[in-house]
């Protein structure tokens, strides 16, 4: 529950020491994943299949002797890429269609409203998957898919914040002042309606890198042998009997990023909404 | 998916909204007829209502996922034909089958009504991979699956109940424990938290079948695989609801009344806790939908989600389309049945 407290900085300065850490090891592995590691993630070495880890191999290697440290730190650029684009697309979209929805006459929000309260019902995997039927697997197609899917939740965000923007004073002075419509949304509706859309768009964020992962470990998303963490945890499912490694470190990745976006995204909510939850 | 949609609300489907600003608006209440404690009749005649309200917002909600369905398929480039066949046998004959029984020949509002009054049939269409009606595939596979999520649903609401009544009252650390654990269940993807259970359980110490479905102890693992997540937000839920409970007026008279604190939980608190936890029932219940695709994936088990994936793969459209609309069916069914439980838990909406 949120809690009154005085001194404010300070609590979320220390919280979010941890998730940036986190970002900044993941900035690197995906601007310059040659920093953190020298080995090539699709080099393959059967002879050296299936080894734990050790001082050549930090995570070992997999069952085509490829070593699993570099592939996890070079998969980072494809499954964060996919949840970037994701979210950007359905951030696009959804203010759009948000604020047309807010600013529209009556009965043309009242369609657009109850049309994103229905689709944000659809569980976001379905539309996702519902998407890819027809689109066919592969990375652009799961970008598509997951972006669509995210477009709902968002557009219905944007458009109630239009609706609390729209009643603003500065809103209404500008109005009165005889600012144009445009202009007018172009440079005070929109900016108001961005901060929660950004906040938002953090968890969004995490939850379409859920969604990617989910996506290419059922085998939808980036084609083998790209390093995708959810592609490779797919291939180390039939080696788990032997090679731990190969699917522990995969999986850790994911969940170390998403943890930390999503613990981000609280703490940012809190600072600028005073919700915690 | 979004298990950070912990902000839906039950009452008008359960929308689950990722961190959405404002929960989806809940039907105003009527006034009520009467002032003080409603009689019999008016609860009555307002249990009625309620439930017109909630069965006719749930159609809305299956035709809206018949119609997405279906321009999902109008939407697709190329042609129609070459879609509804994806990966099947392509003849002259199977073309011909295609075009009149979808009426591909006719106006698209035709084809469109004609659609929607073949599925009021119960008519779900042909799947052109597998040669064979999609309702008897769906028919076939629902069991397992239907076992997964019961189970998983059973385990998570135990669970749950299980850390809200074991934190509760506990004081700040217990308060941290579990929105950790909640944080957890909402970042760790559900094949991940698989992978790692089959890695622990079935491959080092080798309580569990590996894959397949035999058995009670092949639905161990999956079932503890989708309820866990959802334990997680479920359990911080209730926690605070039972937190706040507790220092409510009643319970203090309760105490004075010299109840012990075991049974003002069980008798009292508990009830109040769970109203919270039932504006999750939508998210739950889709949670549980998409997840058990993924988590059959992951340990090889049969039913629906297999035959999904198989679709998607294929581009088997009837099959994706008939499953869009069987899981709105599910989930308006789930979430109406529990809305008006909700009334069951809480008298004091029976009036509204």
């Amino acid at each position: 529950m949120a809690q009154v407290t005085l001194r404010p900085t300070r609590p979320y300065a220390y919280r979010l020491a941890l998730p940036g850490a986190v970002f900044a090891v993941i900035a690197v592995a995906v601007v310059a994943p040659g920093l953190l590691t020298g080995t090539d993630p699709l080099a393959a070495d059967p002879l050296h299949a299936l080894e734990g880890p050790s001082a050549a191999h930090w995570f070992g290697t997999d069952h085509l002797g490829r070593d699993v440290f570099s592939r996890v730190v070079h998969g980072a650029r494809h499954s964060l890429s996919i949840g970037v684009a994701a979210t950007g697309l359905a951030a696009a979209v959804g203010v759009l269609l948000g604020l047309a929805a807010g600013l529209a006459p009556k009965w043309l929000d009242e369609v657009l409203a109850r049309s994103f309260d229905v689709l944000a019902t659809f569980p976001e995997l379905l539309l996702a998957l519902l998407v890819i039927a027809i689109t066919g697997p592969g990375t652009a197609n799961v970008i598509f898919a997951i972006g669509i899917a995210q477009i709902p939740n968002l557009a219905r965000v944007v458009r109630a914040q239009t609706f609390v923007v729209r009643r603003a004073g500065y809103v209404e002075q500008a109005v009165t002042f005889g600012l144009p419509g445009p202009a007018l949304v172009v440079r005070h509706v929109l900016p108001n309606v961005l901060g929660p859309v950004l906040v938002l768009a953090t968890i969004v964020l995490a939850q379409s890198i859920i969604a990617a992962s989910a996506l290419s470990f059922l085998g939808m998303g980036p084609q083998p042998p790209a390093p995708e963490w959810g592609a490779m945890l797919s291939e180390a499912r039939n080696y788990m009997r032997v090679a731990w490694w190969q699917a522990l470190f995969p999986a850790a990745a994911v969940a170390v990023t998403v943890v930390s976006l999503t613990a981000a995204g609280r703490v940012l909510r809190y600072r600028f909404e005073g919700r915690d939850t | 998916m979004s298990a950070t949609s912990a902000g839906g609300s039950a009452a008008t489907g359960g929308t689950p909204v990722a961190a959405g600003r404002t929960p989806p608006a809940r039907p105003a209440p009527p006034l009520p007829e009467t002032s003080g404690r409603p009689s019999a009749r008016t609860a009555g005649r307002g249990l009625l209502r309620a439930m017109a309200r909630r069965i006719g917002s749930g159609i809305v909600v299956i035709w809206a996922a018949a119609t997405t369905a279906y321009l999902a398929l109008l939407a697709a480039p190329g042609d129609t034909v070459d879609i509804l066949i994806g990966d099947g046998p392509d003849t002259p004959e199977i073309r011909a089958g295609i075009i009149r029984e979808w009426g591909l020949d006719r106006p698209e509002i035709v084809q469109y009504l004609s659609y929607l009054g073949r599925l009021l049939q119960g008519d779900l269409g042909r799947s052109y991979q597998l040669q064979r009606g999609v309702g008897d595939i769906l028919a076939e596979q629902i069991g397992p699956s239907a076992r997964l999520a019961v189970a998983a649903a059973a385990t998570a609401i135990v669970l749950a109940v299980l850390i809200a009544l074991v934190t509760a009252g506990r004081g700040p650390w217990a308060r941290r424990a579990v929105s950790g654990v909640e944080l957890l269940a909402v970042s760790v993807p559900t094949f991940v938290i698989g992978i790692v259970l089959l890695s622990v359980f079935s491959f080092s110490l080798g309580w569990f079948p590996v894959s397949g479905d035999e058995g009670w102890k092949s639905l161990v693992l999956p079932a503890l695989t989708l309820a866990l997540p959802a334990a997680g937000v479920l359990g911080q839920v209730l926690r605070e609801g039972l937190e706040k409970a507790l220092e409510q007026p009643f319970a203090t008279t309760a105490r004075a009344r010299g109840l012990t604190e075991r049974a003002l939980v069980a008798r009292h608190a508990l009830r109040h806790a769970m109203l919270p936890g039932a504006t999750l029932v939508g998210w739950f219940v889709a949670q549980l939908l998409t997840q058990a695709i993924i988590t059959e994936a992951v340990y090889g088990r049969p039913g629906i989600g297999r035959v999904v994936l198989q679709a998607v793969t294929g581009g088997d459209m009837p099959v994706v389309m008939a499953v869009v609309i069987l899981s709105a069916v599910v989930f308006v069914t789930v979430s109406t049945v529990l809305d008006l439980l909700y009334r069951v838990i809480d008298p004091r909406l029976r009036s509204s």
